[in-house]
């Protein structure tokens, strides 16, 4: 039942704001409104049947979807929410109330604070870095040369692998005292002090995990860049060309404002995967060296799976869920409303 | 868009109810049997272990074929799951209340709760013929208000495993008996050049050793029973074990990049010892066994020695800690259930498991199916055992235990304070 919870509250983030659009697309073509306004009295009583029998079949249709969203996405979402009120085992029903103490206690927590904390750095990080170098590599990579779909390949290729197989590759080529990164860089003037520590000194292990992330990831965002790029149409692109513009700024003012949707589903995609970041960072270091790796989704499990207080770490899941809704609203209702309106920046809209 | 849509429409609806039903039909059936005892038909077992690693791998299977032999009605069901993996998946199971007929527990504080959740069958009177078979040592674990909740089947201790050679090549005769001489000893083999330690620091607990054998050395060997009662670690006797574990920590004597390292994974804590790069680690009886899996048999360049006293401390060298592992089953197994626990621990598989290494011998005068030395050392420690305590993070409550474990090892790591340890272990015992 708790084991509900640690999926859901990323994923959930988004799937609450999808089942929004479907009912509104449905309605659209339902509301006949018109065509019944102008019909006479006795049409418009069969018209009611029709309407009734037409809206009971799509609700048929949606029912098994509905009830496997409400099994596997509310439903645990509400026990969280219930149980991050109680002092709490997981044996039997919570029965001791604790009101918001395990909310004050998690604010307290210099575990969580600190948990909050590295995962805004991890955020910062991907945006600083590992965007820029996947918006980067698809511009090269759009561009015409030589073994194109290999390269496109190869930087595709991690994402395409499991969280626990990079996480057991990774543990291994960062192997104190024998790894693959050990051997490389031991001769090296300035990384050679890393040789032995990467995973194992509080001071290093978090870039080494960002670096293992950015190896990981960044083929995805490249994809989406690439897919972006390619429908920017080449006619815009040459006619700047031909009004004189060169390559930085035919990149800046005309391929990055197009490429805006992309980029800000990217960003979203990256926010949101970094507060749920769990499996990668299990496996390779379970969120230690004293702590140094912990993300909130691993505190949250030694929590509830190895210290058994489901209370407290319903509440963690809680606070999690919440901060991915929140910054889910926020960045659809500022910053993607445009795209989600789809006008100025669609391709072709403009004439 | 309309046209005859009503035919085609009801139709549809027709036959996705008709598969709505087919396909919610056999689960909603699926609820309804289990329980597993049909009345004198075939019983299904399942047994979870942690049989993942050699000799068990391959002993296991053995036993449950010649039980299933002898027993036809009966089939058992195993699941073998690495220790880590298998008590987070416990703890999946134990909080839907589902628990399978026979599991691995070590007892303590995690039994406990689940004894007290009315999901572990009670075996006192079901088991009385065993138990009086076994040691009593054993059986602590699993014993709560005189109620037996679980039957051992290894039982050891945790002391030092050596590596002869390496010693003898720093310059140290024989095995330290004091703490005092233990930091000359690691001094030595620093300046020899070897890595007197080896630790899997990402796994915390082999950490935790190091704590509370000093604090049973230095207050003696009911310490932390006095402790877990009045729920208050900050008595001078633990802050004290931390400075010594400090002292051990600031001579640097664990190999480099300890903090990343694991216990039986490649490159981890037994592969150094196997492999001749590390002279001692501080673990249970189980350490042979797994050094040889990962990386190599030392043979008789192995040696045991007890965690040494500690000078003007109250603990005596015959105070042990350990613990082993047992097997408990799930409230309502089925009867063959209690059959399967006996036929384990018969004299023929206890003589299997005892001299292939496998485990510690738990019924009485099994001891002398053991030939190698440094086992039978174990063997009589716990013999003439004068006290005992559980492993600290299977004692307590799991809470505090985790406290105890994650508190060391920001000690070790040079990140926390002796004082600062005794005080979040007792605010998690307070707060659990």
């Amino acid at each position: 039942m708790t084991s509900g919870p640690p999926a859901t509250p990323g994923a959930s983030a988004p799937a609450t704001s999808t089942p929004g659009a479907p009912p509104g697309d449905a309605a659209a073509p339902d509301a006949s409104t018109p065509d019944a306004s102008g019909a006479t009295v006795p049409a418009r009583s069969a018209a009611r049947p029709r309407r009734l029998r037409r809206w009971l079949s799509s609700a048929w249709f949606l029912i098994p979807a509905l009830v496997l969203f409400a099994l596997f996405v509310l439903l645990p979402i509400a026990i969280a929410g219930y149980a991050a009120f109680f002092r709490w085992g997981g044996f039997g029903p919570p029965s001791e109330f604790v009101g918001l103490d395990n909310f004050t206690r998690m604010a307290g927590d210099p575990i969580f604070r600190g948990d909050l904390w590295r995962g805004l750095v991890l955020v910062l990080l991907s945006l600083v870095l590992q965007l820029p170098l996947a918006v980067g590599t698809a511009v090269l990579l759009n561009g015409r040369m030589r073994g194109r779909a290999v390269y496109r390949m190869v930087f595709f290729a991690p994402y395409v692998l499991s969280e626990v197989v990079t996480g057991v590759l990774f543990g291994m080529i960062f192997l104190p005292g024998g790894g693959l990164a050990d051997h490389l860089v031991e001769d090296l003037p300035l990384l050679g002090g890393l040789a032995g520590r990467w995973f194992s000194d509080p001071s290093t292990a978090m870039p080494t995990l960002f670096l293992v992330m950015t190896w990981k990831y960044f083929g995805f965002h490249m994809m989406l860049y690439l897919a972006g790029l390619q429908s920017i149409p080449g006619e815009v692109l040459e006619a700047a060309s031909i009004d004189g513009a060169g390559a930085w700024r035919r990149f800046r003012h005309i391929v990055l404002p197009l490429l805006g949707p992309t980029l800000r589903i990217s960003v979203f995609l990256s926010v949101i995967g970094s507060i749920q970041l769990f499996d990668l960072v299990w496996v390779i270091t379970a969120g230690g060296p004293s702590h140094s790796t912990e993300t909130m989704s691993i505190t949250m499990f030694q929590y509830g799976f190895k210290r058994y207080q489901v209370g407290y770490a319903s509440a963690i899941s809680v606070a999690m869920f919440a901060i991915s809704l929140v910054f889910s609203l926020l960045y659809q209702r500022y910053v993607l409303h445009r795209d989600l309106r789809g006008a100025v920046t669609a391709p072709g809209a403009p004439r | 868009m309309g046209i005859a849509s009503p035919s085609r429409r009801s139709f549809l609806s027709a036959a996705s109810a008709g598969a709505l039903v087919a396909a919610t039909g056999p689960l909603l059936g699926a609820c309804g049997n289990d329980g597993g005892s049909g009345a004198g038909g075939k019983v299904t077992l399942e047994f979870w272990n942690i049989a993942t690693t050699e000799p068990q791998k391959t002993q296991y299977p053995k036993v449950v074929q010649a039980f299933q032999a002898a027993n036809p009605n009966v089939t058992v069901r195993m699941t073998a799951l690495e220790n880590e993996a298998y008590k987070a998946k416990m703890t999946a199971q134990t909080t839907s209340g589902k628990l399978p007929d026979i599991f691995v527990s070590w007892g303590g504080g995690v039994l406990k709760q689940q004894v007290e959740a009315g999901l572990v069958e009670d075996l006192t009177r079901r088991a009385a013929d065993l138990s009086a078979t076994l040691n009593p040592l054993s059986m602590e674990a699993y014993r709560f208000d005189g109620r037996l909740y679980g039957i051992p089947y290894d039982m050891g201790m945790v002391g030092f495993w050596y590596n002869k050679r390496l010693f003898a090549k720093a310059g140290v005769k024989q095995p330290p008996a004091t703490w005092s001489a233990f930091l000359d000893a690691v001094r030595r083999l620093k300046a020899a050049g070897i890595t007197p330690i080896a630790l899997a620091g990402k796994e915390k607990w082999p950490g935790h050793y190091y704590w509370s054998y000093l604090a049973m050395r230095i207050g003696g060997g009911a310490v932390f029973e006095q402790a877990e009662t009045s729920r208050d670690f900050s008595a001078p006797v633990f802050v004290d074990a931390g400075r010594r574990l400090k002292e051990l920590a600031d001579l640097q004597p664990f190999q480099q990049g300890y903090q990343g390292a694991g216990y039986p994974t490649p490159g981890g804590q037994a592969a150094l010892m196997g492999t001749g790069r590390a002279a001692m680690e501080l673990m249970g009886q189980w350490a042979p066994s797994v050094q040889e899996d990962a990386g190599g048999d030392l043979g008789a360049d192995l040696g045991f020695f007890p965690f040494p006293t500690v000078e003007g401390g109250k603990g005596t060298l015959t105070e042990v800690f350990g613990g082993g592992n047992g097997h408990a089953l799930r409230k309502g197994a089925p009867k063959e259930a209690m059959d399967f626990l006996r036929f384990f621990l018969n004299a023929e598989n206890e003589r299997m498991f005892v001299s292939s290494g496998a485990f510690m011998p738990v019924v009485k005068g099994a001891e002398s199916a053991i030939t190698d030395p440094n086992r039978k050392q174990v063997a009589q420690a716990m013999t003439g055992a004068t006290g005992f305590q559980l492993f600290l993070d299977q004692a307590f409550a799991p809470a505090v235990g985790q406290q105890v474990n994650d508190s060391v090892a920001e000690l070790i790591a040079g990140r926390a304070t002796p004082e600062q340890v005794t005080r979040s272990i007792t605010q998690a015992a307070r707060t659990q």
